[in-house]
């Protein structure tokens, strides 16, 4: 079967945000960016999808920096090819980005199934799967944490909250929003990263001149206002434990 | 503008939701802001539309299958014949996959997880969390219809309730067949334990570092009289079953006491457990998120501080 | 009369036949020995190559002392003494089987005389009886050793030969050597020659058969003259086809030993082994080598806690299926991960087995087919990420500094006499910042010109590498040297053993000290005065990677003297230290199965057994280890955890001040 990935780049919260001084977007100077991890999720998917069934899976990026690394790796990990979206304009949100890729996706050869992240840090407007699922009129599912395929339906589990999951049948092909893998994304040692990236190489395609304009606007960026902070118990483990006893028995707890 | 702005009613197992409530607050607070109508879109039977009384009036249709693909389906359809403002969706798994295939559909925008809307000069702006919660960003659209996904707690469930009943009307939408069918529900493996019940919630995030230091949340939790919940991390690796997670894809609880080992405070976690009355956080990153969530904080080792509350506890409990 | 060696007494004469079926047979003997050694050398010779140094003295010197003199048994006096006997028994009585060819086959048939006479056969035969009677000792004791002590260590639960082959070697030899002594002492029985004396045990032996008649004793001679020879012939062919061709193997493994920095693994391929070919032939050696001592299980800590390895196990089915006994799947992947790499094992072989360097050359092999244990693989990830195992950005490498009442120099920038490599434990760990602090302050006190690489600085790899992942310590390594490159320093000095491995052992050229020498040199200078001695008795913890690894036993045991700490040491320590258990990734693993005894709690119970309050170490990760174990195993309170630097602190306080 033939598996398609969309992948992208997040700024790496590990390290200090900070805000540009324009007050509205992310200073750049230090940022370092990551594979967005329900991204990392939906590339493990559909390896595990290609292990059991066969087929090539393809992973799709709009260029970046640092997206060639990730690219590499992905096909490290057993990814069959690598397209890069060269020369598309800043400042897309993430519809009119998944437009643009929509445009891409209909000049590829058609996948059967279409996996990209349900959600990434730095969505503003829409997610990325539904747009690309109306755009090339596929059905689609998100917050999916498990996929067998059958024919011509694939069965998901959803997942609501109480950790109740809802069972889906939908009719191939179709695009889902993966939350997580049926298993955590592989390691790929570094030594097959750089085997990838003496052997293979990654196709570059050109993003469509015709852009979808931005429907939102970003009026600032902050951190966030806390209105409150907790109460810190200060001491030694003995004298801090001592506060959170009394703590407790005057609330009625013990 | 005049025209109305909506809320996107859900529903779970036959009730309206409690975050359903919330938007109703947060709609009829904006609503009056902006001098519209408040109106609710329901896809159940119209008995559960009486509850929906802090609107003003809700439009309701029956026979709309609990799919994603349906639900967009139906809810494009009514904002193109009625063209509201805005429609508030909430942002939880049921909801957001349908309010994002909607906004494909319209081609309008879809604001995420936002936790707070006011109308400035006419427009509607929202208070997203971006980046794990570390930034916010106060967006607005650009067109309109716009929808925005709001996030849960945003205002009490209380302030959507009203004795008041709605005007409801029933309209008609044509759903084409989709290619998305339910099949059934898969539930948790309950266990012994329903942690909403409980009073007393000891939590344990990635700070707990391994299986085996679990021993130490159950023996507090058994001093406490209460039982042991985690953050997804803590079910991913699976060290607690499902029935155990707190947060956006697991419970929802409101204990008396929630004490958190080891938790950073991820909003998807933040979203189950908000409510509870008194939270304790351990946590060595002074920086943790979940310090401005928690009530108390205790920024030191849990694998110190631990041992010593519980013998502690003991004393104070059997001396 | 001189006194003489008879010349094939009673065989010569009366069963000539026999003694020309002899050298037919010794001939066939040779071939089959020959024919067995050679089906070994072959398959050594599938091994991989490798280049070993040439340096015969100090080959020759270990071969003595190690090969001929067992001198990796001398903690164990039993096994010494039994191992001694039945080696020099064996080789004694065989050089004297071949001086006696010699003398009756060439001196004697080829030129006229024979050398074996007067004193010197004398003294010939004394040796060869107390040697004989040595053999035999030893051959009971290792009985009494197999069949009554039944240490585990000797039970095996593979076979690279066959089912029961200790218990025949044994008993071979045991047979060689009775029927020998029969052999002689019923020739003395018969001959009586009046030095029969000298041959003090066959002559004590022969008064039991004096009263046997002539005839008898001549026809009893030959039967177990024949029967001695056959079994010798037989334990000589079945030398490479058996456990006894350790004979060979070790000697030839001793001889091959790893020359060059203990521990270090030579640049490999980061696919690893797959094959038993993937190996080198001296590798395959050492596999043939392994005698089933067992003596490596016994101190393996993963084994101790309970754990699935054992590095004998190892070895063996390497062996076994080296030699064809076995095939598929031999060694899990839960074996290979249990590892710590402390290296106790490969210090205690006694034919210089590198288990260590086999289990680590597996591990690459997994990590490359991505079958990596889970926490392991988190630790990876970060480390390839953020070149730290704790996932916090490389920019807040240096955050412990903050907290300093001064700036600690940017060696990237300024030139400084010591450039201090802090390591992941003691930058980012927040139990250990507090003492990565002290260390800097008593640098600063004591006048070092130090520096550190601040953001420059990465894990060292020295663990990665040991878990296998060959290409993320390549990269590490390459970052670590660009910045090193960059700096400008006289010495490099490190707070973590595994860092000091890394860096002095298997980075380029470069040269490290450990913190403990450091101070040691400081104190020993009077650059650093302690105000007091601290009076106190506490143990000391040899951390794997300085003591076994780089052999620093002393400067940490000088530097608590000069602070007046009065040392009592564990049983269990210098080379024989036994591991916290953090070592080979192994702290960033989940513990797998049963486990009996964390490694640390035993270590911490070991400690505490001396009556001792202070357990001093010199390793971030031990330190870790240790203060955890004190918790877990009950003994908060009773043994506290003092790192070197903790307590020079504690010593540079006038008395007075906490």
């Amino acid at each position: 079967m033939n598996l398609l990935v969309l992948l992208k780049m997040v700024p790496d919260i590990v390290e200090e945000l900070e805000v540009a001084p324009d007050g509205k977007s992310l200073d750049t100077s230090f940022l370092r960016t990551i594979i967005n991890e329900r991204d990392d999720h939906a590339l493990e998917q559909a390896l595990l999808l290609k292990e059991r069934h066969g087929g090539t899976v393809t992973v799709l990026a709009l260029d970046a920096p640092d997206i060639d690394d990730t690219l590499f790796a992905a096909l490290a990990k057993g990814a069959d090819r690598a397209v890069k979206i060269t020369d598309a304009p800043e400042g897309m949100t993430t519809q009119t980005a998944a437009r643009l890729c929509s445009q891409v996706i209909a000049g590829l050869p058609p996948a059967d199934l279409i996996l990209t992240g349900v959600q990434a840090l730095d969505d503003l407007d829409g997610l990325s799967a539904a747009v690309i699922a109306q755009q090339l009129g596929f059905p689609y599912i998100g917050v999916v944490t498990a996929v067998t395929v059958n024919g011509s339906t694939a069965t998901v589990l959803k997942e609501f909250a109480g950790g109740v999951r809802g069972e889906f049948a939908v009719t191939l092909p179709a695009v889902l929003g993966v939350q997580a893998a049926e298993k955590p994304p592989r390691y790929v040692p570094v030594a097959k990263v750089r085997a990838a990236m003496k052997s293979s190489k990654i196709e570059t395609v050109p993003a469509p001149a015709e852009v979808a304009a931005a429907q939102i606007e970003v009026r600032q960026l902050a951190k966030p206002v806390v209105s409150s902070h907790a109460e810190m118990l200060e001491g030694s483990p003995e004298e801090i434990a001592d506060k959170l006893v009394q703590l407790l028995a005057q609330r009625g707890l013990l | 503008m005049t025209s109305p702005l909506w809320i996107l009613a859900e529903t779970w197992r036959g009730q309206i939701t409690e975050t359903t409530l919330e938007l109703l607050a947060l709609g009829r607070e904006v609503a009056d802001q902006l001098r519209v109508p408040l109106e609710a879109v329901l896809f159940a039977d119209k008995s559960l539309a009486t509850s929906l009384g802090v609107a003003d009036h809700v439009l309701c249709a029956a026979g709309v299958e609990p799919t994603p693909e349906a639900v967009a389906a139906a809810l494009a359809q009514l904002v193109k014949e009625r063209q509201p403002q805005a429609v508030l969706v909430p942002w939880t798994n049921l909801s957001m996959d349908a309010g994002a295939l909607a906004a494909a559909k319209l081609n309008a925008p879809f604001v995420n997880g936002s936790k707070d809307l006011k109308a400035d000069a006419g427009r509607l702006v929202a208070q997203c969390l971006v980046y794990g919660g570390k930034l916010e960003a106060a967006v607005a659209a650009t067109v309109t219809p716009v929808l925005f996904g709001v996030l849960p707690g945003t205002r009490s469930a209380d302030a959507g309730r009203s004795e008041k009943t709605p005007a409801i009307t029933e309209v008609a939408v044509a759903v084409p067949e989709t290619k998305v069918k339910f099949q059934r529900f898969l539930e948790p493996e309950t266990g012994d334990v329903d942690i909403t019940q409980q009073d007393v919630l000891v939590a344990v995030g990635r700070g707990i570092q391994q299986q085996d230091n679990l021993e130490l949340a159950e023996g507090l939790a058994k001093l406490l009289g209460g039982a042991v919940c985690g953050s997804r991390p803590v079910i991913d690796q699976g060290w607690l079953p499902l029935s155990r997670q707190v947060g956006k894809s697991g419970m929802s609880v409101k204990p008396k006491l929630y004490l958190m080992l080891g938790v950073s405070g991820a909003p998807e976690h933040i979203e189950g457990m908000k409510n509870a009355q008194l939270i304790v956080a351990i946590n060595t990153d002074a920086a943790a998120p979940i310090f401005n969530v928690a009530h108390y904080g205790i920024n030191a080792d849990l694998f110190e501080v631990v041992p010593v509350l519980t013998e502690k506890l003991q004393a104070a409990k059997g001396g | 009369m001189e006194p003489i060696r008879p010349i094939f007494y009673n065989i010569h004469e009366h069963y000539r036949w026999a003694e020309y079926t002899q050298y037919v047979l010794g001939g066939l003997t040779a071939v089959l020995f020959l024919w067995g050694l050679w089906r070994h050398v072959r398959r050594w010779r599938l091994g991989q190559p490798e280049k070993i140094s040439w340096a015969w003295k100090e080959r020759l010197a270990a071969f003595v002392k190690f090969a001929l003199f067992q001198g990796r048994l001398a903690t164990d006096p039993y096994a010494l003494g039994m191992h001694l006997a039945i080696f020099f028994g064996m080789a004694v009585l065989f050089l004297g089987t071949a001086l006696a060819t010699l003398d009756l086959d060439v001196a004697h048939l080829l030129f006229g005389f024979q050398f074996l006479r007067g004193n010197f056969y004398l003294a010939f035969k004394l040796v060869l009886d107390v040697f004989a009677v040595a053999l035999i000792v030893g051959l009971a004791l290792a009985f009494w050793r197999r069949y009554v002590l039944k240490p585990d260590r000797l039970k095996n639960l593979v076979y690279p030969t066959f089912p029961l082959d200790s218990f025949y070697v044994l008993a071979i030899l045991m047979a060689i050597a009775v029927t020998g002594l029969i052999v002689e002492a019923l020739r003395l029985a018969a001959a009586r020659p009046p030095w029969a004396a000298w041959s003090v045990a066959g002559s004590m032996l022969a008064l039991a058969f004096r009263p046997l008649d002539a005839e008898t004793l001549r026809t009893l001679h030959f039967l177990f003259w024949c029967l001695h020879g056959l079994l010798a012939f037989t334990f000589i062919a079945l030398v490479p086809y058996s456990k006894i061709f350790h004979l060979v193997s070790s000697a030839v493994s001793i001889w091959l030993r790893h020359l060059g920095p203990t521990g270090a693994l030579p640049a490999a391929e980061a696919t690893g082994v797959a094959k038993i070919h993937d190996f080198t032939w001296r590798q395959l050696v050492q596999f043939d080598a392994c005698t089933w001592c067992g003596r490596c299980q016994d101190e393996c800590p993963a084994h101790a806690s309970g754990q699935p390895l054992s590095p004998k196990n190892v070895i063996l089915q390497l062996d076994a299926h080296l030699l064809g006994k076995r095939s598929g799947e031999l060694i899990s992947a839960a074996e290979l991960w249990a590892c710590t790499t402390c290296r106790a094992c490969e210090e205690v072989c006694p034919v210089f087995i590198e288990q260590p360097r086999a289990i680590v050359e597996m591990r690459r092999r997994l990590v490359s087919e991505g079958q990596v244990e889970k926490g392991l693989q988190e630790a990876l990830t970060k480390l390839g990420r953020y070149g730290n195992s704790f996932g916090q950005s490389d920019r807040a490498r240096a955050k412990w500094t903050q907290g300093l009442a001064f700036k600690v120099k940017d060696a990237r920038k300024e030139p400084v006499e010591y450039l201090w490599f802090v390591g992941d434990y003691a930058s980012y760990d927040p139990r250990l910042q507090p003492i990565t602090r002290m260390t800097a302050n008593i640098l600063q006190q004591a006048g070092v010109d130090f520096g550190i690489l601040y953001e420059g600085e990465r894990n060292s790899g020295n663990d990665v590498r040991r878990v296998g992942e060959e290409g993320l310590f390549e990269m590490l390594r390459e970052k670590n040297m660009q910045a090193i490159g960059k700096a400008q320093f006289q010495k490099l000095v490190t707070t973590d053993p595994h860092s000091l491995h890394g860096l002095k052992n298997e980075y380029d050229g470069l040269k490290a000290v450990h913190y403990s020498e450091l101070l040691d040199e400081l104190l020993r200078s009077g650059k650093l005065q302690p105000a007091r001695q601290l009076g106190r008795t506490a143990t000391y913890h040899d951390p794997c990677y300085l003591g076994r690894y780089n052999g620093i036993y002393d400067a940490p045991r000088r530097v608590l003297a000069a602070l007046g700490v009065s040392l009592v040491e564990m049983p269990r320590s210098r080379h024989r230290s036994y591991c916290c258990g953090a070592g080979g990734g192994r702290i960033w693993m989940e513990d797998t199965g049963e486990i009996k005894e964390r490694p640390a709690e035993s270590r911490v119970r070991e400690a505490a057994a001396l009556g001792v309050n202070t357990l001093a170490v010199a390793c971030p990760k031990d330190w870790v280890m240790f203060q955890d174990a004190v918790k877990t195993a009950g003994l908060e309170g009773k043994l506290a955890i003092k790192d070197l630097t903790e307590l020079v602190q504690e010593a540079l306080q006038p008395a007075g001040q906490t």
